[in-house]
């Protein structure tokens, strides 16, 4: 009963300090006060488990941050990469000791429900609209979503939407939303894929399609041709940010999980070698994430 | 290209998973498939006709929804959570033995069942013990057994939607923790780098192909002997 009473409370300080917050290194150290109580359930085989997007994985940041990990710390990680939805399942069946993904709201539901704690937003990069070179619905000329989705959908241009209730779709639902358009009709594709296939039946079909910055760049000449409208990491619309938010899977539900090195994880991340890392990291010699440890412009804020 | 690719010791670690999963699974499946493909072929009962449908079924059985499946029996929230195997190679053996035991359960099974029942009361006759009798129709009805196996190897290895389910597809330190040749092709096809995934490809048809053509020899090298 204590530890039921004591893991609520946690969850919903954990909760609050990310709301506010981002995590901080002092965050970390007050929303881990269970860490002691945990070693001993703790194994050490030195690896940690860590579910992340196919998105995140595929950009190849992941990657780069595990073997500066591993180098610094000797534990090793195994990533799995799911779709959004799974990842979090995967969390919350306690089959993994940490969460990398991005998409703040069902992030928000993790923590309310107190499967993830210890919250934080190491980066961001963003969504990008792209599409043919022609650009038939005159996209590149636009400033905001809002107006070039409208633009879009009035001219009826195709249109690819992931359709798989990634973090990507769901965002790109929320933009829909934003500027109150509902999608239908033959020019609007759901293909239930991922974000890869769908660059590529974009390019195919010579459609648009909103995709994270990361995957499009890493796609090359598969994906279509035109970045069309840009988001925050080149100054453009901000509604198009893509904060990626890391959490550890809450030892008070799931007592096996390698708690401790979940925490070094996540200061890892924050840390300046982490930052720095994610801050110098290219793909095709482009910048592709922006460190947000020191961002105080509420990016990666949950409080919806 | 391809020898670029196999210079690299990632690519071998790929192989390696794939090998030991497939083959692992296969060997416990055959432990498995042979004794009931023997029983349920040399006996006569009410429902046998029944059971055939059930074990026919298996064999299409879609693999993704024996991932499913596998992955909630072994999640740490299911009921083998205790043995620590989501994510593991351990778990994909587990995924393709559900996969390949009907495979090569039916096959056997009707290559033992076509076995002559005068073969089998002759071995009675001459004496023999209910084992020398199983060993005879065993002998007799190899040449399908051996096809069983080898599908059952070809379903195994060649699956993608289980394995990445419970396998998770890992990479981990450079090398292959679950990651087999068809989710590598899963990965490379979705990241666009289709040559990689056609290289991947190839050899994945290239072990297929030598595991056959072994087994095979061994079967007509073995029928000559005798």
């Amino acid at each position: 009963m204590r530890t039921q009473r004591r893991s609520v409370l946690r969850s919903i300080g954990a909760g609050m300090l990310a709301l506010t917050a981002g995590c901080t290194q002092t965050a970390l150290q007050t929303g881990s006060t269970g860490r002691k109580s945990t070693e001993p359930n703790t194994p050490t085989d030195g690896t940690i488990r860590i579910a992340t997007t196919t998105s995140t994985y595929d950009s190849g940041i992941v990657d780069a941050l595990s073997r500066a990990f591993t180098d610094n710390t000797g534990i090793s990680v195994q990533a799995i990469a799911q779709g959004t939805g799974a990842a979090l399942a995967t969390g919350r069946a306690g089959d993994c000791d940490v969460v990398f993904v991005h998409a703040p709201s069902l992030e928000a539901a993790f923590v309310a429900d107190g499967y993830g704690i210890d919250r934080c937003v190491p980066m961001m990069n963003d969504f990008v609209i792209v599409g043919p070179e022609s650009d038939p619905a005159d996209i590149g000329s636009q400033r905001s979503v809002s107006a070039a989705f409208s633009k879009i959908a009035t001219s009826e241009t195709e249109f690819i939407s992931r359709g798989d209730n990634s973090g990507t779709h769901i965002k790109e639902l929320e933009l829909w939303e934003h500027a109150a358009i509902a999608p239908s009709g033959g020019w609007y594709l759901e293909a239930g894929q991922g974000m890869g296939n769908v660059l590529m039946m974009a390019a195919q079909r010579g459609a648009y399609t909103l995709t994270d910055r990361g995957t499009y760049l890493s796609m090359g000449a598969n994906a279509p041709p035109s970045l069309l409208l840009s988001g925050p990491v080149e100054d453009g619309d901000r509604s198009l940010a893509n904060p990626y938010g890391a959490m550890a899977v809450n030892p008070d539900r799931h007592e096996h999980v390698r708690y401790n090195f979940a925490t070094q994880y996540l200061d890892f991340l924050m840390s300046e070698v982490g930052q720095t890392l994610i801050e110098t990291y290219r793909v095709n010699d482009e910048p592709l994430f922006v460190p947000l440890a020191d961002d105080e412009t509420g990016y990666g804020s949950i409080d919806e | 290209m391809i020898t670029a690719l196999l210079s690299d010791g990632y690519i071998w670690s790929i192989i390696r998973v794939s090998l030991y999963v497939s083959l692992t699974a296969i060997a416990l499946s055959a432990v498995l498939s042979l004794p009931i493909a023997l029983i349920v072929g040399v006996t006569e009962f009410r429902g046998k006709r029944l059971l055939n449908a059930v074990i026919t079924t298996g064999m299409g059985f879609p693999s993704v929804v024996v991932g499913l499946l596998v992955l909630f029996a072994v999640s740490n929230q299911g009921p083998l959570g205790p043995l620590n195997l989501v994510f593991t190679p351990e778990a994909m053996i587990l995924s393709q033995i559900v996969l390949a035991a009907p495979v090569i359960t039916g096959i056997s099974l009707s290559a033992i069942d076509s076995v002559d029942g005068g073969i089998r009361d002759a071995a009675y006759a001459m004496g023999g013990t209910r084992l020398d009798v199983a060993v005879v129709t065993i002998k007799e009805a190899k040449y399908g057994i051996a096809t069983g196996i080898l599908a059952g190897f070809g379903r195994a290895i060649s699956e993608v939607g289980s394995v990445l389910i419970v396998g998770g597809n890992i990479v981990s330190d450079g090398s292959s923790y679950t990651r087999t040749l068809t989710t590598a092709i899963q990965l490379e096809a979705r990241q666009g780098q289709f040559e990689t995934a056609l290289v991947l490809g190839a050899v994945l048809l290239v072990l297929v192909l030598s595991v056959n053509a072994i087994v095979i020899r061994l079967g007509s090298g073995g029928g000559r002997s005798r």
